[in-house]
């Protein structure tokens, strides 16, 4: 009997490399040739970003779209780690920065933004809804002004400059092309390494978390260590993300940990969509495209080029007001009624 | 007293003094019940007797306010839903609790990892693994494999109480409680529901509440009647179907 079911089973006989649907392809390619006629600016300043942005956004995606929770301390965990690297890496504030390797520095930054978020999380996930927005933004408040106002580790209002990425191979990872390929590796492994979990025993169980916590208990599930252990791991791309978001800038203050960039990065992830690690980096996108070019429209009009928060806010307003789930259900919707017989409304085959 | 497996001797759950209390109203008032390893019990009531309350207070959806609950010996009064899980104890639920965005397949796989090691794992699990097995084999048995790939959301109401009785039959269950799991099945599904519960392993006890007491006599040893959050009667199927004040209450005489 097993044996005929299993056999009756759906078995995918193609190579793994005929399975990878044609949009990756299409994309993949896109992204490799890029620098090959893309100028700087476009390599390190809107695909950088975008890269960078994408990967903190996907660590809330993670927590909100597979486990409900909705947290405004993800920048946090990628301050906690930026400034971590500043401070046992070099910096020109030589007074801090300890000048340790980059082989010790970097997995230390990771390790510590990971415990950071494991204890917030374990904060966090006794409560539910609005009060885990509010508990989240109260610790990226707070860690704001600590930094701010310690000097003697964070180093204050001025923070650190000349934090750059170690010259591994040779290579400055600074140059636009370079950090354009160290970003997007890093972002494509966040990509892939969530949608990889989202099917494997702890992604699942994180979706069975999010639709039913009292079913998931009942089944021997320890629920609250499962969101616990959801917030530990959104660390990592966070992290990540903080890293190359301080090499990108060269440095990190107070200002990169504010409650504006915290806020930014929600916006990111809803206007995404938080279904899938995709919509993380096309709102990302859309984001430093419209932070970057919002100016010159606006005084293209006739307006004052101050007003650029104003298109963001509209876009913003647009996207959720069309679809609940950002761009990518606007899509999805999209899909789902060219597939539909406008007549009967039957699908289509 | 040992922790864990059972000596035998022990029974497989025995209810002392257990009361639950929502503020002025009394859900349960000093519950004794005690049931051995591998018997089949149906508790009968009327709405609001308290039959499912006696559950939640069974399984740790919430603890009861007065008595203790001892499984198998082991006093689990205090313990988490979860770590009486672990210890053999499955429950169905009466509205169904399931994971609604995700296929039927899934939702067995979870109720097997629930009770295994691994839940944490970030590798995900090959097509010859063992709880994947499992979780195939559960959904034959309870005839959803046809519909293994259907989203949850989309399954009849008779598939969806089907698939919570794969989900309690995961992992390797010492006792399992069944909610009303006849409620709203066909008279073939109902016929197929007793055809699965006589099937279980003879060491498999279970209690199961049921309206329908064609159901709960087919399927039971013994049985314990509820009113008012008391147990007022226990017997044998036919003393319990012969009794004039089982027959006054479930033909609507002077109940309540």
């Amino acid at each position: 009997m097993p044996e005929i079911t299993r056999a009756a089973a759906p078995q995918d006989s193609r190579l793994w490399v005929e399975r990878i649907p044609p949009a990756y392809w299409i994309i993949g390619v896109i992204l490799l040739i890029i620098p090959s006629f893309a100028s700087d600016f476009v390599m390190f300043q809107i695909f950088g970003w975008t890269f960078i942005l994408g990967m903190i956004a996907t660590s809330l995606m993670f927590l909100g779209g597979y486990g409900g929770m909705v947290s405004l301390a993800q920048m946090t965990f990628a301050g906690v780690a930026g400034y971590m690297v500043a401070i046992f890496g070099d910096s020109a504030i030589t007074n801090i920065s300890m000048g340790w390797p980059w082989y010790i520095t970097i997995p230390l930054a990771l390790l510590i933004a990971v415990i950071f978020a494991t204890c917030i999380g374990w904060l966090a996930v006794r409560t539910e809804g609005i009060y885990t927005i509010m508990i989240t933004l109260a610790i990226a408040a707070a860690f704001f002004y600590f930094t701010r106002q310690n000097y003697d580790i964070f180093n204050g209002f001025q923070g650190f400059n000349s934090v750059l990425p170690p010259r591994l191979f040779g290579v400055n990872w600074r140059g636009p092309e370079a950090f354009y390929y160290l970003t997007l590796f890093w972002a494509a492994a966040t990509y892939f390494a969530v949608l990889y979990i989202s099917r494997a025993p702890f992604g699942l169980a994180l979706q069975g978390v999010r639709d039913n916590p009292r079913r998931m208990a009942a089944l021997g599930f320890n629920v609250t260590a499962h969101r616990v252990a959801a917030y530990a791991f959104s660390a990592i791309p966070a992290g990540l993300g903080g890293i190359l978001l301080t090499w990108q800038s060269a440095q990190i203050s107070p200002g990169t940990v504010g409650i504006q960039p915290a806020i930014d990065i929600l916006i990111i992830a809803v206007v995404g969509g938080m279904r899938h690690p995709a919509g993380a980096f096309i709102g990302a996108f859309l984001y430093v495209i419209l932070k970057t070019f919002a100016v010159d429209v606006l005084i293209a009009l006739g307006l004052s080029g101050d007003r650029f928060q104003l298109l963001i806010g509209l876009g913003f307003l647009l996207v959720v007001f069309f679809s609940e789930d950002g761009l990518l259900g606007l899509w999805h919707k999209l899909r789902a009624s060219r597939a539909r017989d406008p007549l009967t409304g039957e699908r289509r085959s | 007293m040992n922790a864990r497996g059972s000596t035998g001797t022990e029974n497989a759950l025995e209810l002392r003094g257990v009361s639950k209390r929502f503020g002025a109203l009394a859900a349960l008032s000093d519950i004794e019940l005690t049931v051995r390893p591998g018997e089949r019990r149906a508790v009968l009531g009327s709405n609001g007797a308290g039959k499912t309350t006696l559950f939640n207070c069974i399984t740790g959806d919430f603890p009861p306010s007065e008595g203790s609950i001892r499984f198998f010996g082991e006093d689990i009064t205090a313990f988490p839903a979860q770590e009486r899980i672990r210890r053999g104890l499955r429950r169905t639920y009466q509205i169904s609790l399931l994971f609604s965005g995700l296929t039927v397949i899934d939702n067995v796989y979870l109720a097997c990892l629930g009770v295994s090691r691994g839940r944490f794992s970030f590798l995900r699990a090959r097509r010859d693994d063992a709880l994947v097995a499992s979780a195939e084999e559960l959904t034959r048995m309870v005839n959803l494999w046809d519909a293994r790939d259907t989203m949850v959301s989309d399954l009849s109401y008779g598939q969806q109480r089907q698939l919570e009785i794969a989900m309690a039959l995961s992992g390797a269950p010492r006792f399992i409680l069944f909610d009303e799991p006849a409620a709203g099945l066909s008279p073939t599904e109902r016929r197929e529901l007793i055809t699965i519960l006589n099937g279980l392993p003879d060491h498999m006890g279970y209690i199961i509440i049921e309206h329908d007491m064609d159901v709960a006599l087919r399927v039971s040893e013994y049985v314990s009647m509820m009113h008012n959050g008391r147990i007022f009667k226990e017997g044998k199927p036919a003393e319990i179907e012969d009794d004039p004040e089982v027959q006054a209450l479930y033909l609507g005489g002077d109940a309540a």
